[in-house]
């Protein structure tokens, strides 16, 4: 098909006045802006419903588990709570730590290997010794902790609340009340 | 094009309605130069087919699956042993689900080294690009599912490697896994995103790549370094049926060969997945051992640094401002063919010696003591890392006399080796506490 030279140029039709372009023109401007709002309450609404559930309440309660008596720990042992996904550390001195089974490079489960007193995390060879801390990378950070308390001569680990840090120092440690 | 049509339409086929559908889709008549098979090498074809395998499959898969933990693994050991072709079904899904990778992978490849990716076709670099991006957060979130030992720890490692990204890490983690660790919410979460929203927008995302192609007048028309771009329209041939037949082709071979793999080669399962118990190594998906490599050798902030300017600078390499365009020349031209061999030999050269010595030799953060690591492991190597692309891409210019695009391209080509040789070097390479060893 020629293109055909007589074709007027696109523009305005020649009826429309000056008000009718800007009442369309903040007519579109509304439009959009109210499409927009819509669009961000749904997005909100979308997003406050996959936020996972903040730890609290309830949960926070029955996250308090007894592990047992105090005497049932010798010092220099490590005991492993499977359910809990923790160690009761009691070092040789008598002082209590939980520390968190997660390696702190990437989550694996970390084994404490009796032979060499030693954590070793079977998935890249980090390392930690007794205490969490680190002696062999690719982890950075010294194993997680948990608080821990002792009542009436009964251990209680909080595994709701994991506690970040960057090594060891003694004031993480528990020691049981002098009698 | 359209223009053209009335003066040189061939005598009316009958069609039958399937065919009327699939046209619909397409132009009535295609360059002839792009038919050669040397151009696509069918890429795109074949990825359109294992996506919708991928579909049916899953759609199938999704009537056997129970997607909680105390039921996961079993209903699809009840699906490989209890149901007819339970297990063929599994296996073509995982066969595609891997290849599919591979093939956009090429296919990408294809398009880029093709020149592919000039005006007009810049938006659709980006939306293929997204395309891969879903097809590999599919495979990740289908990795899970199987609740076995090695969906467990696998997706317990790439979910860690988030952790280290720069300051949403945490929070994003946080909300992948739907709680402290991975449990009953991240399979429910995964779940979610496997089976609805990734198949959503991959369908959307690919009827608008096909619109795309469409829209830019078909594919690149192919010519050697030294020909002319033709001015003249290209000759065309009716798309019905030398295009279709092609295509049915190429279609017919990809199901025959993801058949063959299917009859020929079980789809993974092993242990239930014991949250007490990581394996000895834990290694991510083979699509993301690229990441968990270069997570060996950096700063993890630093790694995802890295990974994150290789992404960004992949979707805005169409954006640079190039002198020429030269679609359809393969390599871009004959200095561009040189300096891209050069490139893929130095990246080949390069990366392997660089993990080797520091894995055994160089050990930056003995070497700088009372250095945080950030500095030793981070702002080093990665300084380090941006002197040889930098260092790259001057030699291109200098020695080879290379225009920016072939620069561009040979950057670009060093990179993708670099990757894939690390890649290799994680699935391969690592053994036992992920320690180099040699796998043959
Ligand atoms: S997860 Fe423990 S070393 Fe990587």
């Amino acid at each position: 098909m020629e293109p055909s030279k007589t074709m007027k140029p696109k523009g305005k039709e020649p009826h429309q006045t000056p008000a009718q372009v800007s009442r369309r023109c903040f007519l579109n401007i509304l439009w959009t802006a109210l499409g927009l709002g819509a669009l961000a309450e749904f997005l909100w609404l979308a997003f406050s419903f996959l936020r996972p559930a903040e730890p609290g309440g309830e949960s926070q309660a029955n996250a308090i588990v007894p592990v047992g008596p105090l005497a049932s720990f010798e010092p220099g042992t490590v005991t492993a709570f499977q359910k809990g996904e923790f160690y009761l550390v009691r070092l040789d001195d008598g002082g209590l730590i939980a520390l968190s089974c997660r390696c702190t490079h990437l989550g694996c489960t970390v084994p404490w290997v009796e032979k060499e007193k030693k954590f070793l995390c079977p998935c890249h060879a980090s390392a930690f010794d007794i205490t969490g801390n680190v002696i062999n990378s690719p982890a950075a950070r010294a194993l997680d902790t948990f608080p821990l308390s002792i009542e009436n001569n009964i251990v209680k680990v909080d595994t709701g609340r994991r506690i970040k840090r960057s090594g060891f120092n003694p004031e993480q440690l528990v020691y049981p009340p002098k009698i | 094009m359209r223009a053209m049509t009335p003066a040189t339409d061939p005598p009316q086929r009958r069609l039958n309605p399937l065919g009327t559908l699939v046209l619909h889709f397409r132009p009535r008549r295609v360059a002839e130069k792009t038919l050669r098979f040397t151009l696509t090498w069918g890429l795109g074809g074949m990825a359109a087919v294992l996506v919708t395998f991928q579909l049916f499959t899953g759609i199938l898969l999704k009537f056997a699956y129970g997607p909680v933990p105390t039921q996961a693994y079993d209903s699809l050991v009840r699906l490989q042993e209890g149901f007819l072709f339970g297990q063929l079904v599994r296996n073509i899904h995982f066969w595609s689900a891997n290849l599919l990778v591979v093939v956009v992978c090429l296919h990408g490849l294809r398009v880029f080294f093709s020149g592919g990716f000039h005006p007009p076709r810049r938006l659709n670099w980006v939306v293929g690009l997204s395309l891969f991006i879903l097809v590999l957060a599919s495979n990740l979130t289908g990795y899970l599912l199987p609740w076995d030992q090695l969906a467990y720890w696998a997706t317990t490692i790439c979910v860690g490697m988030l952790e280290y990204i720069p300051l949403i890490g945490s929070r994003l983690q946080r909300i992948v896994l739907g709680g402290p660790q991975i449990g009953p919410a991240t399979l429910r979460n995964f779940f979610a995103m496997h089976t609805a929203v990734f198949p959503a927008l991959i369908v959307m995302l690919m009827a608008f790549h096909f619109w795309r192609v469409r829209k830019a007048g078909g594919l690149v028309i192919p010519r050697s370094p030294a020909e002319e771009p033709d001015d003249k329209p290209p000759a065309l041939v009716p798309t019905h049926p030398d295009l279709l037949l092609r295509e049915a082709a190429v279609a017919l071979a990809t199901i025959a060969g993801v058949l063959l793999l299917s009859l020929l080669y079980d789809a993974p399962m092993g242990q239930p997945a014991n949250p007490g118990l990581s394996p000895n190594p834990t290694k991510a998906p083979w699509y993301f051992a690229g990441i968990q490599e270069l997570l060996m050798h950096f700063h993890p902030s630093f790694a995802w640094l890295i990974a994150a300017a290789l992404t960004f600078g992949t979707f805005y390499l169409p954006y640079l401002d190039y002198r020429e365009a030269p679609a359809g020349v393969w390599f871009a031209s004959t200095t561009g063919r040189r300096t891209a061999l050069v490139a893929a030999l130095a990246a080949a050269a390069v990366t392997p010696l660089a993990v080797v010595l520091d894995e055994y030799a160089v050990d930056f953060s003995a070497m700088m003591p009372g250095w945080p690591q950030a500095f030793s492991l981070g702002v080093v190597p990665m300084a380090l890392f941006i002197a040889v692309v930098v260092g790259l891409y001057i030699l291109m210019a200098r020695k080879f006399r290379a225009s920016r695009l072939e620069s561009v391209q040979a950057t670009f080509v060093f990179l993708a080796a670099g990757w894939v040789i690390l890649t290799i070097t994680c699935v391969l390479f690592r053994g036992q506490d992920m320690k180099l060893r040699w796998p043959f």
